[in-house]
């Protein structure tokens, strides 16, 4: 490797080595500094976006924002059908959209190793993971909300499982692959069918990384906006049936963020603050519970 | 995961639930009436027992939407066509009227202090007058210092109801908007920035010294922006006020008019505005639940009795008391029951 | 590592094993045909729009909705030329915030900062949008924008690239809120990949007494450059499907504008602005569609390069 090196061989004249080495230690120096430079800028983005929420959400923070439903401008009206619409449809997503995604995982990683189907069910994959939500929400709307008349809470959590789906998929076959062979041996050896050391052996060890997935799945879903504008729609009301359209908190956002009424807009920021902090702290839980054992 | 675990519970028990009421009625469609649909609908759920959930998802949104049956009504600022009507078996009728009005950000200058026309508001969209002080609008406004600054035309980047009632008055205005741009819900600008929402204009407006922008009075008032004046059909100059708004909607031609389509741009009136249009509510003829339907009269019906001050309160005015007994007779005569 | 260990050979898989194959199989299959239904639906939606303009709907720049004329340059312009001008300012960032979490920070810093960098990605992307039209943009209309036009307008070659007036939305800004997405992406990557290089390697080099930079510039970049390339285009698929983000800030203009400050826009969010008011049947909706399908296009070329390369890392 050494052959790549710009300054190779001992430089005889000691002035010359000197300055050669300040000048390195030089370019060294400023090359660290840049680089502390952009991690200060990384890390002042994020204290940016954070405080914008903090100062425009925080003032309209109280309890009716959690005990009242949305209601028209000059009401004061609250969050209480979007906060509950948007848990309600993540969860769902979630839960439908997560084992599909395990299962996927599991074939990428334990039975189409090098196989055809199983290169384009990765590529595929990973295409869903950058497609536009909108396009997703798109699809769904002409397969689910067109055909069966009617905009739902079901339509709206299926748009989120897709979007699930792929990032599930990603972690799950990351994690399999780093477990050790000698823990599938292991478990062959005790005369386990496959299935089980994949279930009960596999699956455990690879908990931590999984959980970290669905979360991280769980966070990107609950605040999108693109693909329940065409599925769940929206409610006004108190709606917990999730064959009626569903009210949740990004729709709502977007909706009273370009409204002229100060009170809607004041919501709008809160519900930013709300969303945001939400799926953040769900970040960091995923990272400090579920932080790998080592 | 423990708490997502019994949110799922709860979400597949409220799934297998009774349907909600038949008591509640669902619309989408027009961004623009939504703040009066809504405060309309909180009323109507107290006197009447209706329970509106209506959902602003854009004029075309709502077509789409009535014309595939997902929802109860259907709701657009422009008016459909009438073979569409024929052809989506669909009735169509006003609810309420509004109005668009410019907004500019100059140095100093206040509100409807500056004076304009629409042909000169054509010739800054096509971005043939690109300066506060070219002679053409100094002419109109003696008195008033205007700045040597670009003039920064903003306009709605999204579809929207607004841009087509905007673009309908430009193109009733000068002739070569109408030849070479038309009116649409969105369109092919000349010139200028898009911005995003009546808000993302207004605020870009505020931003841009020399800015100029439209958005609906709504939005306006709420915020205190600085709109203009603009002269009428009869040649006068006039503020944007509710009673120019009101005059301009009465002197329509809502009997001529085919399917409610009025044309309220530029009307005659001494002093009305010259951006007025009505919003409109599409209905199945053949509604599959007849029930729903029915609700969906009885609430229109309500707010047309009892909904003009909560509409004069948002800045919206109130049909005609003629028109509003003409749609109950076609409510009566087009829509099987 | 690559094999997984064979069954004992027994006479017959247990019935379990056949059925959990089929079942993960099945999942498979499923997401596959999942992203086929969602492409041939764009097709076949877009389909009225291809046999309109034919070849035209690629190569013309024309955006018209009253004309019934569309035409798809400027939207894949944008797109494009955003997502490239965000890499451009995102790859060095990412890559100094990966270079001073793998070699250079305190180590009890590395995971905090990691993770908050990370959490950039989280912030969905309604806030970003929100955010860069409060805040970014008045700020880049206010102080980055005059003095740029002021310092480079005039200037002979690239004086273009910064003239018009300082609305403060435009490319430019898209692109710099796009980076602003894309860094978590691209910096987790490179930190990733940075920390496979074994250790001898880099060992090696400092005991030849080289400085950080030039093991980083020697060793490690080499070692791990396609891999590398591969998580910028990673960065670069994302950056291209963006949506809610890119709508606030971009300026929505369907002209093709010289100035790296005017405005433009890119088919997500045309896509997102348009189809709220496009009826069903209608040319538009076709044409709109049919921008969707070629932004499948575009992100499988992407994704496709980026594996391509990825793979080749991995033998490397």
């Amino acid at each position: 490797m050494s052959a790549t090196l710009s300054h190779r061989g001992p430089a005889r004249d000691a002035v010359v080595a000197n300055a050669l080495s300040r000048r390195r230690q030089r370019v060294n120096f400023l090359v660290e500094a840049l680089c502390l430079l952009a991690t200060f800028v990384g890390l002042a983005f994020l204290a940016l976006i954070l405080a914008t929420l903090l100062y425009l959400g925080f003032s309209g923070l109280s309890a009716s924002v959690f005990t009242t439903i949305t209601k028209p401008p000059g009401s004061h009206g609250g969050l209480l059908n979007a906060i509950i619409g948007s848990l309600i449809q993540t969860a769902l997503g979630t839960a439908i959209g997560t084992p599909i995604g395990l299962l996927v995982g599991t074939y990428l990683s334990e039975y189409a190793r090098g196989s055809l189907l199983g290169e384009a069910v990765r590529f595929v994959s990973d295409v869903l993971l950058s497609a536009p939500s909108i396009l997703i929400g798109l699809f769904v709307y002409t397969v689910m909300v067109s055909p069966f008349g009617g905009f739902s809470g079901w339509a709206g959590a299926v748009a989120l499982a897709v979007i699930v789906i792929p990032i599930v998929v990603r972690t799950t076959e990351d994690m399999l692959r780093l477990i050790p062979v000698a823990l599938r041996e292991a478990a062959v050896a005790l005369g386990a069918p496959k299935w089980k050391s994949i279930v009960f052996i596999c699956y455990r060890a690879a908990l931590d990384g999984i959980a970290t997935g669905v979360l991280l799945a769980i966070a990107r879903i609950a605040g999108e906006t693109a693909p329940l504008l065409f599925t769940s729609l929206g409610n006004l009301n108190w709606s917990l049936s999730l064959t009626q359209p569903m009210s949740s908190l990004p729709v709502t956002i977007y909706q009273y963020a370009g409204s002229a009424f100060d009170d809607w807009v004041q919501l709008a920021w809160v519900g930013a603050l709300l969303i945001t902090f939400g799926v953040l702290a769900l970040n960091v839980l995923a990272r400090i519970v579920l932080r790998p054992r080592t | 995961m423990r708490l997502s675990k019994s949110l799922l519970v709860a979400a597949l028990a409220s799934a297998f639930a009774l349907p909600a009421a038949a008591q509640q009625i669902t619309g989408a469609g027009a961004t623009f009436p939504a703040p009066v649909y809504a405060k309309w609908g909180e009323a109507a759920k107290a006197a009447i027992g209706i329970e509106l959930n209506y959902q602003a998802i854009g004029s075309g949104g709502g077509q789409n939407q009535i014309f595939n049956r997902t929802v109860d009504f259907g709701a657009s600022d422009a008016p459909v066509d009438a073979d569409k009507l024929v052809a989506n078996k669909l009735l169509q009728f006003p609810a309420v009227m509004g109005a668009v009005v410019p907004i500019i950000n100059l140095p100093g200058i206040g509100a409807d202090q500056v004076k304009l026309t629409g042909d000169l508001i054509a010739q800054i969209y096509l971005g043939k007058v690109t300066k506060w002080n070219d002679p053409k609008i100094v002419a109109l406004n003696a008195g008033v210092t205007l700045p040597n600054l670009a003039i920064a035309p903003v306009y709605r980047a999204d579809g929207s109801g607004t841009t087509f009632v905007f673009t309908s008055y430009l193109s009733v205005a000068n002739a070569d908007w109408k030849s070479g741009i038309g009116a649409g819900s969105s369109v092919k600008w000349a010139a200028g920035n898009g911005a995003k929402g009546n808000d993302g204009v207004a605020a870009t407006v505020r931003q841009v010294k020399g800015g100029i922008g439209y958005v609906e009075n709504a939005y306006a008032t709420q915020n205190k922006l600085t709109t203009t004046q603009l002269r009428n059909k009869a040649g006068n100059f006039v503020k944007p006020t509710l009673a120019a708004f009101s005059e301009a909607a009465a002197s329509g031609d809502w009997k001529g008019a085919k399917n409610y389509a009025v044309d309220l741009i530029d009307t005659a009136g001494a002093s009305s505005w010259p951006i007025v249009s009505a919003t409109f509510i599409l209905l199945p003829t053949d509604p599959k639940d007849p029930a729903r339907s029915a609700n969906v009269m009885k609430f229109f019906d309500w707010a047309y009795k009892n909904g003009a001050d909560i509409a004069k309160g948002l800045e919206y005015i109130a049909l005609p008391t003629a028109v509003q007994d003409a749609v109950r007779a076609s409510w009566k005569s087009d829509i099987k029951g | 590592m690559t094999q997984t260990v064979a069954a004992p050979a027994p006479s017959r898989r247990p019935i379990g094993d056949l059925a959990f194959e089929i079942l993960a199989t099945a999942a498979g299959v499923l997401v596959l045909a999942l992203l086929g239904a969602i492409i041939v639906s764009l097709f076949i939606g877009g389909l009225p729009a291809f046999r309109q303009f034919g070849v035209g709907f690629l190569t013309s720049a024309d955006w018209d909705p009253v004309q019934q004329v569309f035409g798809a340059v400027v939207p894949i312009y944008g797109t494009i030329i955003t997502s490239i001008l965000a890499l451009l300012m995102a790859v060095p960032v990412a890559f100094g915030i990966a270079f001073w979490l793998t070699e250079l920070a305190p180590t009890w810093l590395r995971r905090p900062v990691g993770t908050a960098v990370e959490l950039l990605a989280a912030v969905p992307s309604i806030i970003y949008g929100m955010w860069g039209f409060f805040i970014i943009v008045p700020f880049m209309g206010d102080y980055i924008q005059p003095v740029l036009i002021d310092w480079l307008g005039d200037l002979p070659l690239i004086g273009f690239l910064f003239q018009g007036p300082p609305f403060g939305t435009g490319i430019f800004t898209a692109a710099l809120i796009l980076a602003v997405m894309v860094i978590p992406f691209i910096a987790a990557t490179m930190r990733d990949v940075f920390q496979t290089v074994p250790p001898v390697f880099k060992e090696s080099a400092y005991g030849l007494g080289c400085t950080t930079w030039e093991v980083m510039r020697s060793i490690v970049i080499p070692y791990t450059s396609t891999s590398v390339v591969g998580g910028i285009m990673l960065g670069l698929g994302r950056a291209l499907g963006e949506t809610m983000a890119v709508t606030f800030v971009i300026g929505n203009t369907n002209r093709i504008s010289t100035s790296l400050f005017g405005p433009g826009n890119t088919i997500a969010s045309l896509v997102a602005l348009e189809f709220p008011e496009s009826p069903a049947g209608s040319l538009k909706l076709a044409s709109l569609l049919a921008l969707g399908f070629l932004l499948f296009v575009i992100s499988f070329i992407v994704l496709a390069i980026s594996r391509l390369l990825l793979r080749k890392g991995k033998v490397a």
